[in-house]
């Protein structure tokens, strides 16, 4: 513990501060720090620098150089500035470099010096100039205010959300505030300022005096305000050299110091930590440094070099030329460990390892001592913590090891705090690294969520680093690796450079099938680049089809999103990509390209069928399709055409394309239709009765029905029924009829074509056995049986069928005799079986 | 009688989960419209939500009156309407006509529309066009598996065999890969798939698809379903143009099985009204003769009543303990029985009536003749026959179908003047779908054609037989029966007792295709040495095999075989893989885009007058 606490500064009774080096810098600076504008962004984050020209009165015959640096002083970017005079720069919550031009516009700018937008803080400025300007941080995201030559304020919350709000006046500002800040409370923003020895608050209603409690008096003017990371406090330098430290919102004072330095502060920034009673602010003049805080005593600092304060969550950056330090309270855990004489728990366990260590007995009597207290969980506790406030992992590691030590003595000591402390250690390490430079303390980390953090590694485009974070913290792909991948991606098809080829294969590679990759994504990127070509090979990639088609027609693919979509088998998809293309194409080569794709065209044919059957038609048109164009003309013969004449004429346009189609078949069918319209027009009009749209069939057996037997024969030669069928038609009708003389007038009008059995069949269904009987004994002899077996003569089929000696007729025959009444029947079959079988 | 699954059948998974999810799903989407509400339902949809969600549920959830969709104007006075639809263009003029006649009215009211399984961008289009589009608010009810028994899954989408097999219209099959990541999702992964046919393939790479995009849920979970079998309907046509001869299929082809359930009427109930009867596992009896052939039906429930007046009978000899024991437990299980057992008894009557006359031997007769492939020139008379007899165009095209199919060649008859001009588009419609085939594509079609129509109208209609003798060539279908030995070689009578093979189903006469294929792809668990017979299939790119390197899960999942059959299955094929089940120790599941039967598919190819 030799000299540990040496760089431990006592403030007061309770509290010690400590300053250590984050790094030293070889940033190689060419101008002093005074004489340039200076931005730091918060956690660790990186540092602008612009010689400012307009300061001094000289004429601007060279143009300034904006740098931008990483925490540790690694050059990130430089470039000419070439807009007009800047008054002030600061960083976003984002990173973005915010710089406000005198004329109000805002130039943002990204960590490599790429310039991103501009806005403008109202037309008002352009005048009156912008006087002086401050970047603050609220939780809805970064605002910025400014003050103007006609001494008015204007500020806007948050710069990505731009609403510019215009401060009340303050009556009887004549010159300048003495000095001013941006302050947030209760999710408002409002500004505060002093004037001689006045303070006023605004908000955008009113602007308010407001006199800060146990303020002592002779104050003529303020120097300084600054108000504390969070917004909770405030700290007022006047003119007597007399600090006030007390509440943001002016009601309660905390303490006060007088340090007797009249002369105005260079910065003066708060510098505590959260969850910590000591409230301190650091000062610093020109060459001094002095730490303030409820202590009759400060702590003052020797500043060997032009210095630059950035207040952070739990303490106060500090570099120059040649270092960066951290001026920050010791934490709790650290301080019973390391104070002098401590008899900590976390402190005798450390030292029983250490004693461990060197084979010593002695260890066991400090672990002793903590056993018999009980506080070895404590111990181990407080070792964890403390390692996470340390910067040197030799320390980090003498206390994990201490902590590790201890937990072999308890028998349940949950291991996921030791767990995570490693991790976040590593991890820190690796970030705080000089090559990378971002100085995080354990707490900003926390505050930061490692989320933000791999955020900001990708904003420096430390892709490799990021991943092996997301790899070692084992995150879900889709939230680590793959993620940080996509943003490699879209930078890479930036690299206008690289071919098109090359980069497609590139990001491929790496990216290969990650899940939660949306090549897409990279894609739309890459056509925001002007990179169609990129952006097509990008999609190629891309598994799901549903995500490429937007893009493709975002991009005038339409045809090959058409393909994309079909591929993809979504009909909505396809859909989609068709109305486009309806809208986009003419009508011919929409046509065209439908042609080429049947899914596509089939799905529009549906559509069509229900909703645009002109169009259906001009399609069959297009294809010369003449046989659906007839099937076309059939639908609507039936279906649109009401009067007769329209569906004959339909039917003949049907007829016409059927004959182009060489469906001859199709088409005389189509013309013997179109007569047979006209023929039932006729009937319906000489004889009265129901007769269009009646099948040919159901005409003749209508005819025949109503008596009307010459015209249906007729009809029947005109039309060429067949034979069969007319036979089996009028048969059918005239049963049904039960006309029973013109049935066998007509069977014997010729021999029939169909035998007779069918007559039998249709007289039995008619229940008329005895007209049944008739056709029976006609019945030519192949189906003798069947016939009699219809009537129910089974005696004489059985005769019919021994005399046929049929096998098969005989079982029928023998299936029908039913016991009782066919017994002798039976008997005469089997015996006829019998002497066949012998034969 | 009804056999018993073998003991180391696997158990079939519940899936009573996916009617819980549909129901909530619906209560949900009824609740975003909270107040009171007049539902408009499609006819298509009655059904299917009947199995869902009844009345009272409805009710429960603010649905005032209930109304068909249907081209009328509406009475409702509601301030809210809700429409639950199939996603139709047709629905959504309907839609819109109502919207536009309120707006005219002056009226404003709120309009849901709920699509079913999912709303399309035409549908959504449609509304746009008339201008509708902001007046009413869409949602999606994705209710895509109806579980019609326990092993019966059907998504109730008859359209779906029109829309692609004819249309070619893709838009159900994400439907399907959808309800197939529904499965997986909630019954575990499918270590192994196997396909046929372009929808199949299609329907799977899209599901793949899914999987891939939600990857991570279902690994690590064990698989309860082993195997996963996609078969196209046009694979196999003919299986689905025979007349069924199974009970359940009989019933089907007679009286029409809706939904799961059938209307029975008067001269089944042997009452003075028709009675709505469900037909699942549920019941009793119909669960043990549904996969009986026909033949064995009546004996069997006779032999039931039987024992159903002995039970009935046992009380006799009771003291009064033992009397009061049986009212309180027996007599009301033997009641319902005897219910049911007389309404079974009462359809099996009203078949025999309709189909044991001579006419169904006959028409069975040819038909197996078609299928074996003999008496070519008697089959084509008989049908030549049928349609002189003009007895039913829808039979009449269902034989020419099949004897096109099983001959390979196009059947044409001049029958359209015959039955309609509508019926010419029918014809061309059954072309394109495969269901009349050409010898060859192309232009030799024209030639046949006009051969035929020359004869047809040379009135030497007896010629057409020749006609075909001339362009007999081996056809694919023979092909197709000889390698996969579809037509059982019996020596004397197929006892339909006890049957050997799947043959049973259509009387030992033949083996359906469908069920063949999978019996086979099951046995080699790929498509290795089935190489001749996708060919003959003409699926030689749309046969897959897909099998997840895992090593052997418990042989209790691995048999369980879910077969999805795209475009619709009959209850036949049903019962010959039940049949294939019980022999194997496999137990299948169905998953059918609708249940269909020959009449079914002749319709969905028809054009009939609007």
């Amino acid at each position: 513990m030799d000299c540990y606490t040496a760089n431990w500064n006592p403030l007061g009774d309770s509290a010690f501060y400590r300053k250590y080096e984050l790094y030293s810098m070889d940033w190689d600076l060419k101008e002093e720090l005074r004489d340039c504008l200076v931005a730091a962004a918060p956690y660790g984050g990186p540092i602008a620098l612009l010689r400012n020209p307009w300061r001094k009165e000289k004429a601007a015959s060279v143009r300034p150089v904006l740098d931008i640096y990483s925490a540790s002083g690694m050059p990130l970017a430089s470039l000419l500035w070439k807009s007009g005079p800047v008054v002030s720069l600061g960083w976003s919550a984002e990173e973005e470099l915010l710089c406000v031009q005198e004329d109000g516009a805002v130039l943002v700018y990204g960590l490599h010096g790429d310039f991103r937008r501009h806005f403008s803080m109202g037309n008002e400025v352009l005048q009156n100039r912008v006087l002086d300007a401050r970047i603050f941080h609220t939780e809805f995201g970064s605002g910025v205010a400014i003050l103007t030559g006609a001494h008015r304020f204007t500020l806007s919350a948050n710069v990505g959300d731009l609403k510019l709000r215009r401060m009340p006046e303050v009556p009887g500002l004549q010159s300048a505030p003495s000095c001013w800040t941006a302050l947030c409370q209760d999710r408002v923003a409002h500004i505060l300022l002093a004037v001689g020895p006045d303070l006023y608050l605004l908000d955008h209603a009113a602007c308010s005096a407001v006199t800060p409690p146990g303020l002592a008096p002779g104050v003529s003017s303020f120097l300084q305000m600054a108000v504390s990371f969070t917004y909770r406090h405030l700290a007022l330098f006047t003119d007597t050299g007399y600090i006030w430290m007390g509440t943001a919102s002016l009601k309660e004072k905390l303490c006060e110091f007088n340090c007797n330095i009249r002369a105005p502060p260079k910065q003066m920034v708060w510098c505590s930590r959260p969850r910590s009673k000591e409230r301190a602010v650091v000062v610093a003049w020109e060459r001094r440094l002095m730490v303030v805080g409820d202590a009759p005593e400060s702590i003052q600092f020797v500043l060997d070099e032009d210095s630059y304060l950035v207040p952070e969550l739990d303490g106060v950056r500090i570099f120059s030329r040649s270092t960066h330090e951290f001026l920050h309270e010791v934490p709790a855990a650290s301080e019973e460990i390391f104070k002098i004489a401590s008899m900590a728990p976390g402190a005798l366990l450390l030292e029983a390892q250490k004693e461990y260590e060197k084979e010593s007995q002695k260890a066991d009597e400090y672990l002793r001592e903590i056993q018999e207290l009980g506080q070895l969980t404590q111990a181990v506790q407080q070792c964890i913590e403390a390692a996470g406030h340390e910067h040197q992992p030799d320390m980090q590691k003498s206390l994990l090891r201490a902590a590790s030590f201890g937990k072999c003595f308890l028998d349940r000591f949950p291991p996921d705090s030791f767990v995570h402390m490693c991790q976040d250690l590593r991890v820190l390490n690796a970030v705080r690294d000089y090559h990378i430079g971002i100085p995080l303390t354990y707490s900003q980390y926390k505050q930061l969520t490692i989320q933000v953090l791999l955020d900001r590694l990708v904003l420096r485009r430390l892709y490799p680093l990021a991943i092996q974070i997301c790899e070692y913290l084992r995150l879900p792909e889709v939230q680590g690796v793959s993620r940080i991948l996509a943003h490699w991606a879209c930078y890479k098809v930036q690299q206008k450079d690289v071919s098109d080829e090359d980069v497609a294969r590139a990001i491929n590679q790496k990216l290969g099938d990650t899940p939660g990759v949306s090549y897409s994504d990279i894609a739309a990127r890459a056509y925001g680049c002007g990179r169609t070509e990129l952006a097509i090979k990008l999609l190629e990639y891309e598994p799901r089809s549903g995500e490429q088609v937007p893009l493709l027609l975002k991009m005038k693919r339409s045809k090959l999103a058409l393909s994309k979509a079909i591929e993809s088998g979504d009909t909505d998809l396809v859909f989609t990509v068709l109305l486009h293309l309806k809208n986009e194409l003419n009508r011919g080569d929409f046509f065209m390209t439908l042609r080429n794709q049947p899914m596509a065209l089939s799905l529009y044919r549906q559509f069509c069928k229900h909703q645009e059957l002109e169009t259906l038609k001009d399609l069959y048109n297009q294809d010369d399709n003449h046989q659906e164009l007839g099937s076309f003309h059939i639908r609507a013969s039936y279906a649109a055409e009401e009067r007769i004449e329209g569906r004959v004429a339909a039917l003949q346009t049907a007829a016409d394309a059927f004959y182009k189609a060489k469906n001859e078949f199709a088409a005389k069918a189509t013309e013997d239709q179109m007569r047979l319209l006209r023929l039932q027009r006729r009937l319906e009009d000489e004889l009265g009765g129901q007769f269009l749209d009646l099948s040919l069939h159901d005409t003749v057996t209508t005819l025949i029905l109503g008596g009307h037997n010459k015209r249906a024969e007729q009809l029947a030669r005109d039309f060429r029924i067949p034979d069969k069928r007319l036979w089996w038609l009028k048969l059918t009708a005239l049963a049904d009829l039960e006309d029973w003389e013109e049935l066998e007038k007509f069977s014997k009008s010729k021999k029939s074509p169909i035998g007779y059995l069918p007559f039998v069949e249709i007289c039995m269904k008619q229940h008329n056995k005895y007209e049944a009987k008739k056709y029976a004994s006609r019945v030519g002899p192949e189906q003798k049986v069947k016939a009699l077996l219809l009537v129910g003569d089974v005696a004489q089929a059985a005769d019919v069928a021994i005399e046929h000696r049929n096998e098969a007729e005989l079982s029928l025959v023998l299936s029908h005799c039913t016991g009782a009444t066919d017994g002798a029947t039976a008997d005469k079959i089997q015996r006829a079986r019998a002497q066949a079988q012998k034969k | 009688m009804a056999f018993p699954h073998r003991p180391d059948a696997p158990e079939l998974p519940d899936f009573s989960m996916l009617k819980r999810l549909a129901r909530d799903q619906l209560i949900y989407l009824l609740e975003q419209l909270p107040g009171k509400k007049d539902l408009f339902i499609e006819a298509d949809l009655m059904s299917p939500l009947d199995r869902i969600a009844n009345v009272s549920i409805l009710k429960q959830h603010e649905v005032d009156k209930l109304y068909k969709v249907e081209n009328k104007p509406a009475l409702s006075s509601s301030e809210q309407l809700c429409f639950l639809v199939r996603p139709r263009i047709k629905n959504m003029r309907y839609i819109a006509s109502l919207v536009n006649a309120d707006k005219l009215a002056g009226r404003t009211r709120k309009y849901k529309v709920i699509f079913s399984p999912q709303k399309f961008y035409a549908c959504e289009m449609v509304l746009e066009e008339e201008g509708i589009y902001g007046d009413v608010s869409c949602d999606e009810w994705a209710f895509s598996l109806l579980p019609l028994d326990v092993d019966l899954l059907s998504m109730e989408l008859p359209e779906f065999f029109r829309d692609y097999f004819l249309e070619g219209d893709q838009r159900w099959i994400n439907t399907v890969a959808q309800a197939l990541h529904l499965l997986s999702t909630l019954y575990g992964p499918f270590p192994n798939c196997y396909g046929i046919g372009r929808c199949a393939k299609m329907a799977y790479e899209l599901w793949r698809n899914l999987e891939e995009e939600e990857d991570g849920e279902t690994k690590g979970r064990r698989p309860e379903i082993g195997h996963i079998f996609l078969l196209d309907r046009d694979v196999d046509f003919v299986t689905a143009l025979c007349s069924q001869v199974v009970y359940e299929g009989l019933v089907d082809d007679t009286f029409r099985i809706k939904c799961g359930s059938v209307d029975f009427g008067p001269e089944v109930t042997s009452s003075d009204k028709s009675l709505k009867v469900l037909l699942n596992a549920e019941d009793k009896v119909f669960n043990e003769i549904r996969n009986e052939h026909f033949s064995n039906v009546f004996g069997f429930l006779s032999q039931k009543a039987r024992n159903l007046q002995a039970q009935y009978d046992r009380r006799r000899g009771m003291d009064i303990k033992q009397m009061k024991n049986f009212v309180s437990q027996e007599l009301k299980g033997l009641k319902q029985e005897h219910r049911l057992l007389s309404l079974h008894i009462g359809a099996c009557e009203s078949i025999m009536k309709k189909k044991t006359k001579q006419d169904f031997q006959e028409l069975i007769k040819t038909e197996h003749a078609l299928l074996e492939g003999f008496n070519i020139r008697e089959s084509t008379s008989y049908i030549e026959e049928h349609i002189d007899r003009q007895v039913s165009p829808i039979e009449s095209l269902r034989l020419m179908c099949l004897l096109s199919i099983t001959e390979n060649g196009d059947a044409r008859c001049s029958s359209d003047t015959h039955y309609g001009p509508e019926h010419l588009l029918t014809f061309s419609n059954l072309r394109r779908a495969g269901l009349l085939t050409e010898q060859a594509p192309g232009d030799t079609l024209t030639a046949v054609e006009s051969k035929v129509s020359k004869l047809v109208t040379d009135k030497a209609a007896g010629k057409i037989t020749d006609a075909f003798s001339s362009l007999a060539k081996r056809s694919n279908f023979r092909a197709i029966s000889k390698k996969l030995n579809l037509i059982p070689r019996v020596d004397g009578e197929y006892d339909l007792k006890v049957p050997r093979d799947m043959a049973y189903v259509f009387s030992g006469a033949y083996v359906p295709l469908s069920c063949r294929i999978i019996e086979q792809v099951l046995e080699r668990r790929s498509w290795q040495g089935l190489d001749e017979v996708v060919r003959l299939l003409n699926c030689s790119d749309f046969a897959f095999t897909d099998m997840t390197k895992e090593d052997k899960a418990s042989s209790e999942s691995l048999r369980l075989i879910l077969v999805v059959f795209l475009g619709g299955c009959t209850f036949s094929e049903i019962s010959a893989l039940r049949f294939l089940g019980r022999e194997k120790g496999y137990r299948f599941i169905f998953l059918t885009t609708a249940v269909t039967n020959s009449a079914r598919l002749m319709e969905a190819m028809s054009e009939v007058k609007a």
